[in-house]
């Protein structure tokens, strides 16, 4: 099982070769951007505005950082899981090329979600080192932070490949971005607390991945408690990418091999 | 004692819900010949040689390739296969050199095997001097030898190859069947889909005629001219198809069968001048006339009443 899936993460890092440069500068330049934005530039704003208990006191910066390292690592998991996986499936047809070899279909899901997973990394590593040197992010509290978010990337990541799998093409993703990926970054707590919105969108936030995975964040990076326990967000986190993973190689198989 | 078929096909059956792909068909493919599925588009060529590729499971009927059951020992069976699909699926992002590397990989070579090998593959496929080239602007002809050289890659017992020349030019076509003919010479055994009579005729030892999902024939291409056609064949055009009408009453009884198409009368005889003679003695004036041998384009016309290319 294990020997194909780390066939096809080789084979995925070959093909990263060839662009990391420009991966390794735009994951840096985001998080740089995004924390002198929204974190100095918004954040100074916000600092100065009327006082609530909304931040728990913390600078807006420092409210921000960990949760929008997590939201960026969603957003690479989701981006990797989805227009590249659909050109493998169906525009250039790479993984046909790969399951005629020994490859088999399982080990071809289990090998692009451990990829996904490396990708998740860099991208947490990146906005991580960033917001230190910026002094957003507590040094001694990352490999805490990145732990979380390799949790939400796997979360992500795997129902999303069962997701593209089923899609006929490049519209179905489209949607899913428009009506699921896009408003999980804006809504989930990640810029501002979720009980500022009306009380039915923090049911609505309690589905989704990210939310959990921001609380996690907060908690890790700046010990603040989160509104559930740990464990528990952790689980919800968990069964996400559980039940991906279980739907994951059935799609793949009914798509690759019918 | 004879070696064991490398495919046995027994009543094998592909269903796509209520489509029926392949109907229940029965064949054997032996080690060393060069082995033809010929029909034309929707016949249920590719159908069959996806199960033989173990990506696609039987619906009915019984397969073993490389005396396995592809249900069951699918990687076992695809670590000795080549596999050449209907469309190129190279990585266009990586090198030539890249493509053959990520694939052998697949294969869990060796690196220092595969150094070696892919140098080998290079020349054979003759883009050497592509090697480190993108594969994005090759031309057509160069992304075929690629995808076939990398089929290659595992040294495969069997090498399947969907419709390796459809699309390409003539002289990139002959380039590409010079290759063929090496491996078939080095006792590689192939399974080629075509609905190029030609290629059928150049590469097959043997070959299966398909038709809506069924085998209406089997044998060598000299066995089923034989069998189902006559020697040579007059090919005469009219002007319109009042002209052919009349045409065709006047020299109906000079041939062995006479098919009239949409765009020419083909006369089935054994000597075609000699028809040809007795067609202008009798007044009948065509447009052309074209005396041919027989081949396996009107084995098939003869075995379904259609032509194996859409004209």
């Amino acid at each position: 099982m294990n020997a194909g899936a780390l066939r096809v993460v080789e084979v995925e890092a070959r093909a990263y070769r060839r662009t990391w440069r420009g991966s390794v500068f735009s994951s840096l330049l985001a998080p740089l951007l995004y924390l002198l934005a929204m974190g100095v530039g918004l954040g100074t704003l916000v600092d100065r505005g009327p006082q609530t208990d909304a931040l728990a006191g913390l600078d807006y910066v420092a409210f921000l950082a960990p949760a929008l390292l997590t939201a960026s690592s969603m957003q690479t998991a989701a981006s990797e899981a989805t227009w590249p996986v659909m050109a493998g499936i169906k525009w250039r047809g790479t993984y046909a090329a790969a399951l005629s070899t020994p490859v088999r279909v399982g080990e071809l899901v289990a090998g692009l979600a451990m990829w996904n997973t490396v990708r998740v990394l860099m991208t947490a590593m990146a906005f991580g080192i960033v917001g230190v040197l910026l002094g957003a992010i507590d040094a001694g509290r990352l490999p805490a932070l990145v732990g979380v978010a390799l949790l939400v990337g796997a979360a992500t990541s795997a129902p999303l490949l069962a997701y593209t799998a089923s899609v006929k093409d490049a519209p179905g993703l489209s949607h899913l971005y428009r009506y699921g990926i896009v408003p999980a970054f804006l809504f989930s707590g990640t810029f501002f607390p979720v009980d500022q919105l009306p009380d039915w969108a923090s049911v609505v936030a309690a589905v989704v991945p990210l939310w959990h995975g921001v609380e996690l964040a907060r908690y890790a990076a700046l010990g603040l408690p989160p509104a559930w326990h740990p464990v528990a967000h952790g689980g919800v986190l968990l069964g996400w990418a559980a039940a991906g993973a279980a739907l994951a190689t059935g799609r793949f198989r009914r798509r690759m091999t019918p | 004692m004879t070696d064991p078929p490398l495919v046995v096909a027994r009543g094998l059956t592909k269903r796509f819900g209520d489509f029926v792909a392949v109907d229940g068909i029965d064949f054997e493919v032996e080690r060393g010949e060069a082995f033809g599925l010929l029909g034309p588009n929707g016949a249920g060529k590719s159908s069959t040689m996806r199960m033989i590729a173990t990506v696609s499971p039987p619906s009915a009927g019984t397969l073993q390739v490389l005396g396995h059951d592809p249900a069951t020992d699918g990687p076992t069976i695809r670590a000795q296969l080549g596999v050449v699909p209907q469309q190129d699926n190279l990585d266009l992002e990586l090198t030539v050199r890249d493509n053959l590397w990520v694939y052998g990989r697949y294969f869990d070579m060796p690196r220092a095997t595969l150094r070696g090998r892919i140098d080998e593959l290079l020349e054979f496929a003759q883009l050497g001097e592509r090697a480190n080239h993108m594969v994005e602007p090759l031309s057509g002809g160069m992304k075929r030898r690629l995808t076939i050289a990398r089929a290659l890659i595992n040294e495969p017992v069997l090498l399947l190859l969907d419709e390796p020349t459809t699309g390409l030019d003539p002289q990139a076509r002959h380039v590409l069947w010079d290759r063929l003919y090496r491996l078939r010479r080095a006792g590689t055994t192939l399974v080629i889909t075509t609905h190029y009579m030609e290629e059928a005729e150049q590469l097959c030892d043997r070959l299966v005629v398909m038709d809506k999902g069924r085998v209406v024939a089997m044998g060598t291409p000299q066995a089923l001219i034989t069998e189902h056609s006559t020697r040579e064949v007059l090919e005469l055009r009219f002007g319109d198809d009042a002209e052919q009408a009349v045409a065709v009453g006047k020299i109906v009884d000079l041939a062995d069968r006479l098919e009239e198409l949409p765009d020419r009368v083909l006369l089935y005889t054994d000597d075609a001048d000699r028809a040809l003679g007795t067609v202008h003695d009798r007044g009948v004036r065509p447009d052309s006339a074209l005396s041919r041998r027989s081949s396996l384009e009107d084995v098939f016309l003869r075995l379904t009443g259609r032509t194996l290319v859409d004209e």
